[in-house]
């Protein structure tokens, strides 16, 4: 496997963020055990996108710690760690002005490793791409499904034991988003790759998520096993959210 | 990397800005001669020059630097040595006193209030007076008999008057006038010197203000009205030495007084004649002058008048030396300025763009600038910085700083915020987000302020050749002030090009920065826009 350093476990507790009036987070805590994915869900505003900045403090909490690993974040680095935490965005945030190798081998070349170019080729082809062909592309020349799986790949290349994916799926078609939550699926099935995934949908965070955890207006309504989730909703709004899921699907 | 390439480039460019203030330092030995823009000052001076020259003296020619503000302000700071200035001008116009009528008590009190006020000394009287005159056509003078400026108000309410604007305006000009003769004009219309002459030859107009050594008054076969009751104070014309000179060369000083009380009113109008009308250059009829006046050896040369015109093209082929000096001059001024303009405007957009609160007001004040006309703000600078180069890099400076602020602070906030936002979540540093991404994706958002900033520079920098900056406004300067088409155009017709040559290179170099994936993305913005709007 790719990723080589050591096994991530990341500890949320108690944060709570306001913007003026809106109170983001509201008292969250979760742990995610090394190598394993929770996927979080909720509506857009439930505080999901807030909680997964925290963690690489591209948001700083109002109160409560995130530890990595049992390290206040505040006390480590802060670029540092975000090199060390692979980041997906729902639009992959590839740069336009560099080709695919460049983009893949940014984490690599800011940490100054000697084989990063290497590591790039090699980080898609986990990813399921083929180098010789991809790597000396322009994002523009990419599908959005190819863009998702580049911006997976960077996330990857500099050895980073743990992902905090920000919608990575949601801009795309069906068929190319199925086929993407298989090859991450795949992905993590065979590392111990923590992943911590925000997403809206249900279905998704089940087929994924080792566990889910469910927020609503900053707060996480329940955390269980996606089997749990469908035999006992803790809460009304969870009850709702399983409705509306299993709706879709008939 | 680019941006260590663009530092050379700036610090390159520093050497020609040190050679340009070099230039503008006149060492001793070197006298510099100076005259204000309009045909009788440039022969004057270039009679000033070639007897210096002719007494071993080097010379610096600046003609045309200015109008009185700029070139007095020029000669106290000892920016230049010499210009032929008028006892009535100095009385006005620089001690702002009220106007008298005898000639020595003017030439008095301006060389005393000179000398002690400003260490300026005026040299004795060339022998001329070139005060104001007012002329009609010959036939308006006989149809109504009219001689003097009382005969003139008795029939003023039937004519109609083109008078300069500054003669309309100032208190020794037409308010006063009309008071001392009760003058009362049909109609009194503003006219620029160049277009003054033929508006009253063709009849558009009956009444000019004029100067009493004007060439053109002959050659259009005028009437001078006698100011009977001597409104007008004397205007007696003299070299105007500054206290470097007086100091440090004052051989030339009493080189120059040889020309004290040589000229007449009708010699000067014929030379002026030989300029304005003949169209010969300041060159040969200044030397013809003083040859005639025995006061450099050789013999005059005929008086010749140049009917068959050279065309413009010859024209410019034979002066091709002092236009390719005027255009380097120019291009020399843009390229610092602009230079300059970047190293202050690129980090202050960066930095503007990080204080979004800021950078509107901030922006807006700088583009207040740009909305003062340039004349103006070229003259604000004269009492802060003088005369020459430095206000006018300044004022250049000044107008390059909005179009480059506002581009690359929007270039900056309008860059890709989703790679921008992932470079700093996989760990760059801001250093290293604005250099690797920031700066990348705003640079042909950047380039074309400076492309904009560049165009409005060659047009403005025509400009500070009237605060004496030199360029290829000089030929256009003089041309305006000898109304003559043939020179204007000479340093039009470059600064025109430049300007389209400055535009279509920087068009290249901005395509070429940008990354075939951003001409991509901004191509794709445009369809976008074009569907949008469909």
């Amino acid at each position: 496997m790719i990723h080589d350093q050591q096994p991530i476990e990341v500890a949320l507790t108690g944060l709570t963020k306001a913007y003026g009036e809106l109170r983001a987070l509201d008292g969250v805590s979760l742990t995610v055990a090394a190598g394993e994915c929770v996927a979080i869900v909720g509506e857009s505003g439930s505080g999901k996108t807030t909680l997964l900045r925290c963690i690489n403090r591209l948001v700083d909490p109002d109160a409560g710690i995130v530890a990595i690993n049992g390290r206040d974040v505040r006390d480590l680095d802060v670029t540092g760690l975000r090199r060390s935490l692979g980041y997906v965005p729902q639009d992959g945030g590839l740069m336009p002005h560099w080709r695919v190798d460049r983009n893949v081998g940014l984490v690599p070349w800011l940490t100054g490793m000697s084989d990063a170019n290497a590591r790039a080729l090699a980080a898609l082809g986990t990813v399921g791409l083929d180098p010789a062909i991809i790597a000396s592309r322009w994002p523009h020349e990419l599908s959005g499904g190819q863009r998702q799986r580049v911006a997976i790949a960077r996330a990857l290349a500099g050895g980073q034991s743990c992902l905090l994916l920000d919608e990575p799926f949601g801009a795309l078609d069906a068929i190319t988003r199925s086929e993407l939550q298989g090859t991450f699926k795949g992905l993590h099935d065979e590392s111990s790759l923590t992943a911590i995934l925000v997403t809206h949908d249900l279905r998704e965070a089940m087929y994924l998520g080792d566990r889910i955890a469910v927020m609503q207006h900053g707060r996480i309504e329940q955390v269980a096993t996606p089997a749990e989730l469908r035999h006992a909703p803790a809460t009304p709004y969870v009850r709702k959210l399983l409705d509306h899921a299993t709706r879709e699907l008939q | 990397m680019k941006y260590a390439r663009l530092i050379g480039v700036v610090a390159a460019a520093s050497i020609p800005l040190a050679f340009v203030s070099a230039q503008q330092v006149s060492h001793t030995g070197n006298v510099v001669v100076a005259s204000k823009p309009f045909g009788e000052s440039f022969i004057l001076a270039e009679m000033f020059a070639q007897l210096l020259e002719s007494r071993g003296f080097t010379v610096t020619r600046r003609p045309g630097m200015g109008a009185t503000e700029v070139a007095f302000a020029a000669l106290r700071s000892n920016a230049i040595d010499v210009y032929p200035e008028y006892t009535g001008t100095g009385l006005l116009a620089i001690l702002h006193e009220p106007p008298q009528s005898d000639p020595s008590a003017v030439f008095g009190r301006v060389s005393s209030e000179f000398s002690s006020r400003y260490g300026v000394r005026w040299l004795p009287p060339l022998g001329f007076e070139n005060t104001y005159a007012i002329a009609v056509r010959r036939q308006t003078a006989i149809d109504y008999n009219l001689h003097d400026l009382t005969e003139l108000a008795g029939v003023s309410q039937k004519l109609s008057a083109g008078l300069t604007a500054d003669f309309i305006g100032r208190k020794d000009g037409l308010p006063g006038l009309a008071d001392a003769y009760g003058l009362k004009f049909k109609q009194v219309r503003p006219l620029a010197q160049a277009v003054k002459y033929s508006a009253l030859a063709s009849g558009a107009v009956d009444v000019i203000d004029g100067y009493s050594t004007d060439g053109l008054i002959a050659r259009y076969d005028l009437v001078v009205l006698r100011d009977d009751k001597r409104f007008f104070p004397p205007y007696e014309a003299a070299a105007l030495v500054s206290k470097r000179l007086q100091r440090k060369i004052p051989g030339a000083v009493a080189a120059l007084t040889e020309l004290s009380g040589r000229l007449d009113v009708a010699s000067m109008r014929k030379l002026n004649q030989r300029l304005e009308v003949g169209g010969e250059p300041v060159e040969r009829i200044a030397r013809s002058a003083l040859q005639s006046l025995g006061i450099v050896g050789g013999v005059a040369s005929e008086t010749r008048e140049d009917t068959t015109r050279q065309s413009l093209g010859r024209y410019m082929w034979d002066s091709r030396s002092a236009l390719a000096s005027a255009l380097w001059r120019h291009v020399l001024l843009v390229l610092i300025a602009v230079l300059t303009g970047i190293v202050v405007a690129v980090p202050l957009g960066l930095w503007l763009e990080q204080w979004p609160r800021a950078a509107e007001p901030v922006i807006r004040s700088i583009g207040v600038l740009q909305t003062i006309p340039s004349i103006a703000l070229l003259a604000f600078m004269v009492p802060l910085l003088g005369v020459g180069v430095w206000p006018a890099l300044v004022a250049l400076w000044l107008y390059s700083l909005y179009p480059i602020v506002r581009s690359t602070y929007s270039g900056v906030r309008d860059a890709d915020p989703q790679a921008v936002s992932a470079a700093r979540a996989l760990g760059m540093t801001s250093g290293q987000v604005l250099r690797y991404v920031r700066m990348p994706l705003a640079a042909p958002a950047i380039l074309s302020g400076v492309r904009t900033a560049s165009v409005i520079a060659v047009g403005t920098a025509t400009l500070a050749a009237f605060i004496g900056a030199g360029g290829l406004g000089e030929p256009i300067a003089t041309g305006l002030a000898l109304a003559d088409t043939r020179m204007i155009l000479s340093g039009a017709l470059p600064a025109a090009a430049l300007a389209l040559v400055v535009d279509a290179f920087l068009g290249v170099i901005e395509n070429a920065t940008t990354p075939a994936p951003l001409r991509h993305a901004a191509m794709e913005r445009a369809r976008e826009a074009r569907a949008h709007r469909q």
